[in-house]
This record gives structure tokens, C-alpha cells and sequence, in this order.
């Protein structure tokens, strides 16, 4: 019976390239009416990068996997996470206060720091699993909300915990010492900068989201009521519980999604840290079906793009922006192309159910009916 | 061709012709629904189409009312060739339909539901409230156009459907298991309609497996089996069990049950269970409990049946047992263990197999394959797991047991649920919820919508249990199921249990049916 998890499997990567070639069509045709040129743009975007590019590719693939899974636990469950950018956001200032204090020597205040940011994403998620268990809020409402009002928070508690550097106008958290950073390491030889050592803990991530997901009870339980509340209810899962534990634990991935940036390269957490990327872990976990590798596949994808668009504006005198026309329609086309496959996997499944019955029908004797 | 008698009514046998179908044939991805339909209906008669579950009567009647296209075949109305791509093309073709599930807006009133998407024939005032009258007065379907619909029962509503159809002018009147929903005295209304509207000289084609319902109301009747006509015989001269025949093309089947297995051991006692309204003062509820004070108990080998007319609590009943609805007080008992606070979860390990009423919301997980829907609700216990793990071999041979033993029809465990037909994803959850010996099994309308002979096959799990030693609690619209099978019937009405038991061996539909509406036996509801 493997041959029906093959075909299943088929279906599942035919239906992201289907994607990728109607949003590539889709660019081409913006290119055009603005009168671009096509060729040349794709010709930048779809050359090899340098060293030092493929390096910023791992770098920033390596967050957005983290978003993309913190996304993506969510989704299994049906929850709709939209507050990953602000759970990180909090999170990656609490981390950073924690580490920049350095209560604890090295390598351990690294590790309370990594904790202090998955609890802190944890409880700012909690409190919309909170509002939807108890007052039935919709987690998506809620979460916006909660990015509102964590971009005024962090601003707020960044002036209380900032360091007074006279001569700079930048606010920022104390600097982590140097024997609590991640080191990097150089992945691609030659290249003038280095790959986050985060990427391990974001690969150890993305084990332990399949293994928890897939084989245990506990992802059993998730995945039910994310298919059907309603069978998941009756099957005894007490879906208030799922919802609230998946909340937690969406936002202690989402806790993570800034700490690379943070132990490998910013070391401190200021005005101008990186925001957005909870939104793009949105379209990632989208296009990767919520699969850990087709995550990391997306991941690499969005980074890649990004990449590769930053000289156009000078080699092609196009904006960049055009990526983010291209992202943006990546998704819609992905979502529209998984419905479109999934719809034709469960014909052809249907069919062959039934072919394989007919066969059956006509070999044996018996007169039942199986068309019910 | 043309003997029709002055008063409308025509012999069946030679009237005009409104509706030919010739060969008709549908075919879905690896299902011939339909193949060589070959159906007169005459002008003033009602035409009954029979035949069990998945025979293929609800695609023909959608290829009648231009839901569907047929693949092959002709379709001639009154006489001229019709291609019906759409239902607002059978309804131009005078074709009407009256679907089980009624289409009506509850906020609306008789008259506005009505003029719902046909303005244009007699606006939306007076001009529609007098022609609703006529036809309402015409056909005897006593019909007020300003009353709201939510205030209405379902004879009623359904009368409402009804009209509507003809409202819009159809001479040929499709009805899709009107039955199904009503208690007995209703459907002898519904017939008395029927009779109506075949004495005014339209066509009436009526859609049922329900054979005495059809031989007491129809004038012609064609059985439908495994997608194509196998006999047209007029009403008159045919029984029953004739027509049974014909439709299942085997021996029948009947759950009758053998000699009594009932013990004196009590395995599940509920006591005062009730269960208030979920707002008091609720539209439609007004703050009625769902249940109250409901008192059952079931013994080892015994199966206790509750007969009752939808809505009237069964569906909470069942829920509280399980430990769906938190909300419930009073309690209940499994070999004398108190449940009351248990989850469902608990309960379910506690030894109670399940079988929901809606299996596709609430049995399965459609888009999951078989083996992992073999695990649903048996999450936490042997062969499924181990430790905090899923056991993934223990559960595939588990699942392959059990398409064995139960004669699950796929061709493997690794297909989709969804990929199944309802019979055969009824027996895989049959056979799961007997898995791991249960002591009490709560089965809710356990063979609805599923072909002949998976019923056979799970009355007959059923009957293997009982004499196991399960005790059962069965809910069932289905009467002649609650009498074949059960030990003993209890009828449940607007929450409450009727007070007595009925014995299956003597007690009549009709008896049952009466108890079910509170006809004759007006202080029922304030005894119990």
C-alpha cells in the first residue's frame, strides 16, 4: 500500500511547482505591463549568488523557518497565529535584556535567555488561547491586536532598559557579552561572513516539531482536531486544552525567531531590530503545507528571493518590490493549487477505491451491494 | 394515449405520459450511478421510485431536475424532447423538487419564502398572498402566507416546500424521501396531499425505501436497483415484500431478534439526568431543559432502544452520556462507578464504544487515512499507542483486522476515509468501537444512509455483542430497526422519557408513533 502514500506524495510536490510557475507567469506579466524587461530581471534573479549571498540566504532562511514552524504549529490545529511578529518581537527584547544583563556566566545565560524568549512568546500567544477558551475571541482578532499593542510595549520598556550611548542616537538593550553570543561558522568558502550557529537549534526545532507532531499522541490529538473539532471531540480530546497548549506552544517557537539575529549578529536589541518576519512565516508555513522540510524548502525560497532581488535597482533599475509581488502571489497560487490537487487527489482516490471494488466484485461471488 | 377522465384522475396504466426517460445513464470516476433508465410517469398519478441506499434513485432524480447531465438518454416532458442544465431549466419544463432537507428561511414568513427567487410572477404583495391562498385552498395544503416559518412544524414546512414548487408552475412534483422526517400520523397528511394534487391532475414522483408507505400512497411503482431500472409494476397487485425483492435482488434481511440475552446485572444507570437549555429564553427553546430527570437502566446482554421524533433530546442524551455536555446534572453510572466528572476521554477508556450519529463530523476524520481513523478515540489505549507515542505498526495491523473482520470494502488502510462509501466507513467504525471489549456500546442511528448490506452486517455485530454480554443503548429513527433489534424500547419526547417501557414483540409503529408526538397521552410530559 505504499504505492498510495507515493502518489499521495506526488500530488503534494506537484501541487507547490504548480504554484511556482503560475506566480513566476504572473511576475513576468507585471514585468511587462510596466514595461520592464522580463529577461533581464529574471536573469538577476535566477543567477547564482556569491558566496557572501548564499551565506545571507542561510541566515535568513534560518528565521524564517523558525517563523514558518511557529506558523505552522498553529495551522495544523486550525488556529490562525497571525501574532507570531509580535510574539517574537516581545520575546526577542526579553531575551535580550536577559542576556545583556548576564545574571549568569557564558554559556548559561545564553541558554536562560533562549528560555526566558520561548516563555516570554509563549505567554503573549497564551493570552489569545486564553481569550478564545474562555471568551470564544477569535485567535486571529486577538493576535493582530496583540502586535499592536506589543510594538507599543517593547517601545515603551526599550526606553526604560536602554543604555545611554552619548554618541549615537540608536536605543538599544545592553550588549550581550562576548562569551554568551552563538558563534557562526563560514558554510561557503570564501564568503566574508558567516552562517548563525542558531541554525542548528533551528534544525533541532524542526526534528522535534515532526517528531512531536507525527508520532506522539499529543500530535495525534493536535492534528484531530485540527481535521475535525467535532470528531476530535467526540474521539474525547478535550479541544479547550489543544487550543490553549498549541497557542503555548506556537508562541514558544515564535519566541525563537529573532534570537539569531540577536546571539549572532545584532547582540543587542534596539529600534532598528528587524520586524515582519512573523508575516512571512504566515506565507511560508503556507507554501511548506506545514511539512518541516517543505517549510525549510520555503524558507530557503522567500530568503533566496530576497537575496536576489537587493541589486536590481541598481543592475535593472527595477525596484525590488517586484519580489514581494512575486511572494505575494506565490501564496495565493499555492493556496489556490493545494485545493485544485487536493481536490483531484481525492477524485483519483475515489476512483480507484472503486475500481479496485469493481475488480473485486466481478472475481468473487458476492451479491452485496458497495455503492452506498 | 389520451384517456383521461373528466375529474383528473387517470388509470395508470394508459394516461398521457408527462415524463419518458429512455436510457438514461450517469457515470461519476469508477461509480455507474445510472445506466439504461427507462421510467413513464402518467399524468395524475403518483409514481414511486424505490430502492435501497447508493441504488442510484437521488442521481436520477438530480439528472430530472437538471442538477446533473446525464451521459446517455433522452428526457421527454409532456411529450417534447427538454435539455435540463440547470434547475431553473426543469422548472421552465414545469419539473418541481421538493429536497429532504427543506430550503427555508426560518425568519421569513410562509409568504416570503414563497416569492424567494420567483418576484417576477406575482410580486412580492397581495397578488402572491391571494395566489398562495388559491393554490393552498386548491391542493387542501393549509398554508397561512403570514405566519413565520420558524413557528412552523415540519408537516407544515414541508407543505410549504410543496407549494412553493407549484407556485412556480410545476405540473410534475419531485419528492425526495418526504417521509423520512415526519412521525406516521404526519405522512398520512403528506399522502392525503399527494392524493390531492394527483386528483388536479399533476404528476406526483415520489422517492422512498420505505415500502408500505409507498404501497399505500402510490399508483405505479419502478424499483431502482445498482443504477437501472429492473421493474415497473402498478401498486395494485404488488407486495411488499415483492418489491423488497426486487430491490435488494436477494433475501431480505431482517433484524429480528433471537431469544433474550438480557441479564440481571445493571451496567449502565442514569439517574435524574437533566440538562438545561443552553440560554433559558432562547428563540424556538424557551428555556425548556433539553433533558430532564431522564432515569435508564441497561443490563448486561440487554439493548435498550429510544424512539422519538428528531430534536427531542436524543442527541443530548447521548452526549451527556458521554460526557459531551458540561452542563449536565443528575448522574451516571457504568457498573455502579460513578461518571459524573469524568471526561470523555475517561468514559470512552472506562469501556463505552461509541458510534455518533453524524459519522463524517463527528466519527472520522475524512481527510485521514483509515489506520489513523482507526485511532481516533482509542488514542490513549492498547493496540495504538505506546508510552506517549503513537504505535504506528500496532495500529496498521489493528486496521487491517479489523477490514478483515468487519468486511470493510477499500482496497487498503492507507486510503482516505473520504475515499470510502458510508457503508463501509460505517463498518470500520462499527468495528473499532468493538474493539477492546466495551462494556456498553452507544450507538446513535447506527445504520443511516448505509446500503442493505452493511445494515444486515452491523445488525448482526450488533446481535454478536448482545450475546457477548454488551449492553446497548440504541437511538433510532428507524422503527422497525428499534423493534428488530431491541430488548426494550423507552420513547423520548421534548426531553423527557415517556414513562414505561414498550415491549418490542407487541408494540406497533403507530403506537410508538403516537407516544412520539404525545398524542393520546396528554399528561406524558408532565408525569415523566
Amino acid at each position: 500500500m505504499t504505492d498510495q502514500r507515493l502518489k499521495r506524495l506526488g500530488l503534494a510536490l506537484a501541487a507547490p511547482a504548480l504554484a511556482l510557475v503560475a506566480a513566476f507567469l504572473i511576475t513576468s506579466l507585471v514585468l511587462v505591463v510596466a514595461g520592464d524587461s522580463v529577461g533581464g530581471v529574471w536573469g538577476q534573479i535566477l543567477s547564482i549568488p556569491e558566496a557572501r549571498g548564499l551565506t545571507n540566504i542561510v541566515n535568513s532562511a534560518t528565521v524564517y523557518y523558525l517563523s514558518g514552524v511557529a506558523v505552522a504549529i498553529g495551522f495544523r490545529m486550525n488556529l490562525f497565529n497571525i501574532g507570531v511578529d509580535g510574539q517574537y518581537r516581545v520575546a526577542s527584547f526579553a531575551a535580550a535584556v536577559v542576556a545583556g544583563e548576564a545574571w549568569l556566566p557564558g554559556w548559561l545565560n545564553t541558554a536562560a535567555a533562549i528560555l526566558a524568549a520561548m516563555l516570554v512568546g509563549a505567554a503573549w500567544a497564551g493570552i489569545a488561547g486564553l481569550l478564545r477558551v474562555t471568551r470564544g475571541v477569535s485567535e486571529v482578532i486577538s493576535t493582530i491586536m496583540l502586535n499592536a499593542i506589543a510594538t507599543a510595549l517593547v517601545a515603551f520598556l526599550l526606553r526604560k532598559a536602554a543604555v545611554d550611548d552619548p554618541g549615537s542616537n540608536i536605543t538599544a538593550t545592553k550588549e550581550i557579552p562576548e562569551g554568551s553570543r552563538i558563534p557562526g561558522f563560514t558554510l561557503f568558502p570564501g564568503a566574508p561572513n558567516q552562517v548563525y550557529g542558531f541554525v542548528f537549534i533551528a534544525i533541532v526545532v524542526g526534528v522535534v516539531y515532526w517528531l512531536v507532531i507525527n508520532k506522539t499522541r499529543f500530535g495525534f490529538d493536535l492534528r484531530a482536531t485540527g481535521l475535525s473539532e467535532t470528531a476530535a471531540v467526540a474521539s474525547g480530546i478535550d479541544v479547550k486544552k489543544m487550543i490553549l497548549v498549541s497557542m503555548l506552544l506556537s508562541g514558544a517557537a515564535a519566541g525563537l525567531v529573532g534570537l539569531p539575529i540577536l546571539f549572532g549578529e545584532a547582540f543587542a536589541y534596539g529600534s532598528t531590530f528587524q520586524s515582519g518576519l512573523g508575516f512571512a512565516g504566515i506565507a511560508i508555513a503556507l507554501l511548506g503545507r506545514n511539512h518541516p522540510v517543505g517549510i525549510a524548502l520555503g524558507a530557503l525560497l522567500f530568503a533566496f528571493l530576497d537575496e536576489q532581488s537587493n541589486p536590481l535597482q541598481i543592475v535593472q533599475d527595477v525596484s525590488p518590490d517586484i519580489v514581494k509581488i512575486t511572494q505575494g502571489v506565490i501564496v495565493l497560487t499555492v493556496v489556490i493549487a493545494y485545493e485544485v490537487v487536493r481536490r483531484y487527489g481525492v477524485r483519483l482516490e475515489q476512483r480507484q477505491v472503486a475500481a479496485a471494488l469493481d475488480a473485486e466484485r466481478r472475481t468473487g461471488s458476492t451479491s452485496k451491494e458497495v455503492t452506498g | 394515449m389520451t384517456t383521461s377522465v373528466p375529474d383528473g384522475t387517470t388509470n395508470p396504466e394508459t394516461g398521457d405520459v408527462v415524463v419518458r426517460l429512455r436510457g438514461i445513464g450517469k457515470t461519476f470516476p469508477g461509480v455507474i450511478a445510472n445506466h439504461d433508465i427507462d421510467i413513464d410517469v402518467r399524468r395524475g398519478t403518483v409514481h414511486a421510485i424505490v430502492g435501497e441506499n447508493g441504488a442510484g434513485k437521488s442521481t436520477l432524480m438530480k439528472i430530472l431536475y437538471g442538477v446533473q447531465k446525464p451521459d446517455s438518454g433522452t428526457i421527454e416532458i409532456h411529450g417534447r424532447p427538454v435539455d435540463l442544465g440547470s434547475p431553473s431549466d426543469a422548472i421552465g419544463a414545469g419539473v418541481g423538487m421538493v429536497f429532504q432537507h427543506f430550503m427555508l428561511a426560518d425568519n421569513f414568513t410562509v409568504l416570503e419564502n414563497v416569492v424567494l427567487g420567483a418576484e417576477k410572477l406575482h410580486g412580492i404583495g397581495d397578488a402572491a398572498r391571494a395566489e398562495i391562498r388559491r393554490l393552498s385552498e386548491a391542493y387542501g395544503l393549509d398554508v397561512d402566507p403570514d405566519v413565520l416559518v420558524e413557528d412552523l412544524g415540519v408537516g407544515a414546512r414541508q407543505r410549504i416546500e410543496i407549494l412553493k414548487v407549484l407556485y412556480r408552475g410545476a405540473s410534475v412534483i419531485i419528492l425526495d424521501e418526504p417521509t423520512a422526517v415526519l412521525v406516521p400520523q404526519e405522512v398520512d397528511e403528506l399522502f392525503d396531499n399527494l392524493r390531492e394534487l394527483k386528483a388536479e391532475g399533476l404528476a406526483v414522483i415520489f422517492i422512498s425505501h420505505k415500502l408500505d408507505e409507498v404501497l399505500s400512497v402510490a399508483d405505479t411503482v419502478t424499483v431502482v436497483r445498482r443504477g437501472t431500472t429492473v421493474d415497473t409494476r402498478p401498486a395494485a397487485g404488488v407486495t411488499s415484500r415483492q418489491l423488497a425483492e426486487l430491490m435488494v435482488g436477494s433475501e431480505l434481511p431482517s433484524p429480528s431478534t433471537e431469544t433474550s440475552t438480557v441479564t440481571d446485572q445493571p451496567v449502565l444507570e442514569v439517574r435524574d439526568l437533566t440538562l438545561p437549555a443552553p440560554t433559558a429564553g432562547l428563540a424556538g427553546t424557551g428555556g425548556r431543559p433539553l433533558l430532564s430527570d431522564v432515569d435508564l437502566t441497561i443490563h448486561r446482554g440487554e439493548i435498550l432502544g429510544v424512539a422519538g421524533v428528531e430534536g427531542n433530546g436524543q442527541a443530548e442524551l447521548v452526549e451527556a452520556i458521554m460526557g459531551m455536555r458540561p452542563g449536565a446534572t443528575g448522574s451516571v453510572r457504568l457498573f455502579g462507578a460513578d461518571l459524573g466528572g469524568l471526561s470523555t476521554r475517561r468514559r470512552r477508556e472506562a469501556g463505552i464504544g461509541y458510534i455518533p450519529e453524524d459519522r463524517h463530523r463527528h466519527a472520522l476524520l475524512l481527510d485521514a487515512p483509515l489506520w489513523e481513523n482507526r485511532v481516533l478515540g482509542h488514542q490513549t489505549r492498547e493496540p495504538n499507542v505506546s508510552g506517549p507515542f503513537i504505535d504506528r505498526k500496532g495500529a496498521r495491523t489493528d486496521t487491517q483486522r479489523i477490514v478483515e473482520e468487519y468486511d470493510v470494502r477499500t482496497p487498503g488502510i492507507d486510503v482516505l476515509a473520504r475515499a470510502l462509501s458510508g457503508g463501509n466507513q460505517q463498518k470500520l467504525i462499527i468495528g473499532r468501537e468493538m474493539t477492546g471489549e466495551p462494556s456498553l456500546l452507544v450507538a446513535a442511528h447506527p445504520t443511516r444512509g448505509v446500503d442493505v448490506g452493511a445494515q444486515a452486517a452491523i445488525w448482526d455485530h450488533i446481535k454478536r455483542a448482545r450475546r457477548d454480554g454488551l449492553a446497548v443503548l440504541l437511538i433510532s429513527a428507524d422503527l422497525d430497526e428499534l423493534i428488530g433489534l431491541s430488548d426494550t424500547i423507552r420513547v423520548i419526547l421534548r426531553g423527557r422519557l415517556v414513562p414505561g417501557a414498550f415491549d418490542p414483540a407487541t408494540v406497533t409503529p403507530q403506537q410508538l408513533g403516537s407516544a412520539m408526538t404525545g398524542a393520546g397521552d396528554d399528561a406524558a410530559g408532565d408525569v415523566a
